[in-house]
């Protein structure tokens, strides 16, 4: 698994009040404390904190003074993520671009170029998706755009689009059933991500939620999740997951070994 | 006609781990050994690098042992009352990389010998030879932990290879390799889940990844020898994949299990029709060792002059060809 720590971002009020002071500590514990937990990448997001390109590399500064865990790049603006991918130590990834053309043409030159990965969400101008033929479609389209401008099938990571359950319940399983199919595209296949939070967005029974849709992702093909990584069980019951479809080899202290085997 | 490409590329090569000491490294040995290193499967260097062979320990007893069969006691007899002469005479005249000295005289059930007496015998290899060592206990488990601290101070600072630990019994053996500067055998019955778990219980109280050789058991040709196979490949697989507690070297104990079977041993008397036992035993050890070469064995120890002899040849052709 893949583990992308989604909490520096400007939505956390501790985020947002640090980047209005500049205040550095807050980033950097949760830099520490994500990475700790097992995170494989540290998304860095803004939010509606600030407009400043600046500000936003300050934050990726702050990041990289504490920690070696690579960086996701959480933008949708061209000139930040351009800005950002050249204070990067390690490669990071991108996230995002969707499938609209001109985006395509824009980011996965730049992915090239800096070796980095990039996050693909199967959605467009027209909107989200709205069944599993859609998904599949638009991650069809990222895919085999980034193939052709020289990408390798394990720099790319399609994001079905995760949708509340709550309010639109029929979607978690179309997404699931899109998962299945992207496992198809090629051989190995590319990269399968959500951000699990937002299936459990304004539900009652969130951890519960997103360890029971991220397990059942898991079983379909997925193998990448921007998620709360300091939610242990959260963590714990992916690595099962994969211990339980054969990925690893099992041994009695499998979660021990999982877990320092990753470690940086 | 297109043939696709097969090539695959494996993001963890296998550990490194060198046996032996030189005089620079607070040793006496002439020569180091280093084994592993590999990025991909066996001998697929069309895929990978495999930077270092694999190599054959020679297997040298601390007795006269008596029940080895009439087609080992004659190369051996007359040097095997004295390790040091025995284990010379698998150098010199054989061209062992290595030598394992099986401490098996110490087996309580057996000959008993003391501590002591194993220190005595780890000696006169080391006297005798200046190629590095595998120090092997005698099997049984609390007495390897009498005799293998004695036998690891006395060979301290040459590197040797000690073994073997298991899932209950690693701590002791675990420490001496770190006082002493020694590399671990770590020793499995033929489970890839225990192989992995032994790694983790050493590392786990300090021993780095980079100190263990994996044992996963051996069986002769035709006495489970699939299965163990199996479990080295994938396992080997694993450990390319990205499994660190897999990334070992691995060893395979050729000549203690072939040399006990009857195909190995029975004459053609015994048994007609299964061909001359001078030629079928060596061959039976040459094959069998060839199979676990096959299945990613960085060390082989064997017995019969003529199957080590076979096995380098085949090794030279298989890296040579590449």
């Amino acid at each position: 698994m893949i583990f992308i720590g989604e909490r520096i971002n400007g939505g956390f009020k501790d985020i947002k009040r640090a980047i209005q002071e500049k205040d550095k500590s807050i980033i950097q514990h949760w830099a520490k404390i994500q990475t700790e937990a097992g995170a494989d990448y540290l998304d860095v997001n803004m939010g509606a904190a600030s407009n400043k390109v600046d500000d936003f590399i300050w934050m990726i500064e702050a990041v990289q003074e504490t920690v070696e865990t690579p960086i996701s790049i959480d933008s949708n603006k061209l000139a930040f993520i351009e800005s950002a991918i050249k204070v990067c130590k390690h490669p990071p990834i991108i996230n995002s671009t969707t499938a609209d053309k001109e985006k395509l043409d824009q980011l996965i030159p730049v992915a090239v170029e800096h070796n980095a990965s990039l996050i693909g969400l199967c959605m467009d101008k027209k909107g989200a998706p709205q069944d599993v033929n859609q998904r599949v479609e638009l991650g069809a389209t990222i895919f085999s755009e980034a193939i052709d401008k020289g990408l390798s099938p394990d720099q790319i990571f399609l994001d079905p689009v995760t949708m509340p359950l709550k309010f639109l319940q029929p979607q978690a399983y179309h997404l699931i059933e899109a998962v299945r199919q992207f496992t198809l595209l090629s051989s190995p296949p590319p990269h399968i991500i959500v951000g699990l939070s937002n299936i459990s967005s304004k539900a009652s029974e969130m951890k519960l939620i997103n360890r029971v849709f991220l397990i059942m992702c898991i079983e379909a093909g997925l193998d990448a999740t921007i998620c709360d990584v300091t939610d242990e069980e959260l963590l714990n019951s992916a690595i099962t997951t994969e211990i339980i479809l054969n990925k690893h080899i099992y041994s009695d202290s499998y979660i021990k070994a999982y877990r320092e085997s990753r470690r940086k | 006609m297109n043939i696709p490409d097969v090539k695959q590329s494996w993001p963890n090569p296998i550990n490194e781990v060198t046996i032996g000491a030189t005089k620079e490294e607070g040793g006496t040995r002439s020569t180091t050994i280093t084994i592993g290193g590999t990025g991909t499967l066996p001998f697929l260097s069309f895929e990978g690098s495999s930077p270092h062979r694999p190599v054959i320990a020679m297997e040298v007893w601390d007795f006269a042992p008596a029940d080895w069969p009439e087609e080992l006691e004659k190369y051996f007899s007359d040097v095997w009352d004295d390790p040091g002469k025995w284990a010379k005479k698998c150098v010199d005249e054989f061209n062992a990389d290595l030598i394992c000295l099986r401490l098996q005289g110490c087996d309580p059930d057996g000959e008993n010998k003391s501590s002591a007496e194993a220190a005595e015998a780890v000696k006169k290899v080391l006297e005798a030879v200046t190629v590095p060592l595998i120090i092997w206990g005698c099997g049984n488990k609390e007495k390897n932990n009498e005799i293998l601290p004695v036998c690891s101070q006395t060979a301290a600072g040459e590197r040797c290879l000690l073994g073997t630990i298991t899932e209950d019994n690693y701590k002791t053996l675990v420490a001496l390799c770190k006082a002493d500067k020694h590399k671990l055998i770590a020793e499995s019955p033929v489970d890839i889940n225990i192989a992995k778990q032994v790694n983790i219980l050493a590392a786990d109280i300090g021993l780095a990844a980079e100190d263990i050789v994996i044992y996963p058991s051996t069986g002769s040709l035709g006495y489970g020898i699939e299965y163990v196979y199996s479990i080295m490949e994938r396992g080997r697989i694993a450990g390319l994949s990205g499994d660190k507690m897999w990334a070992m070297p691995l060893l395979a104990d050729i000549g203690k299990e072939v040399w006990k079977v009857k195909e190995a041993v029975a004459t053609e008397e015994e048994v007609p029709g299964w061909g001359n036992h001078v030629q079928r035993g060596p061959l039976w050890e040459a094959i069998t060792a060839l199979v676990y070469l096959q299945s990613g064995s960085d060390i082989i120890i064997m017995r019969h002059p003529k199957a080590v002899g076979e096995l380098k040849k085949y090794i030279n052709s298989l890296i040579n060809k590449n």
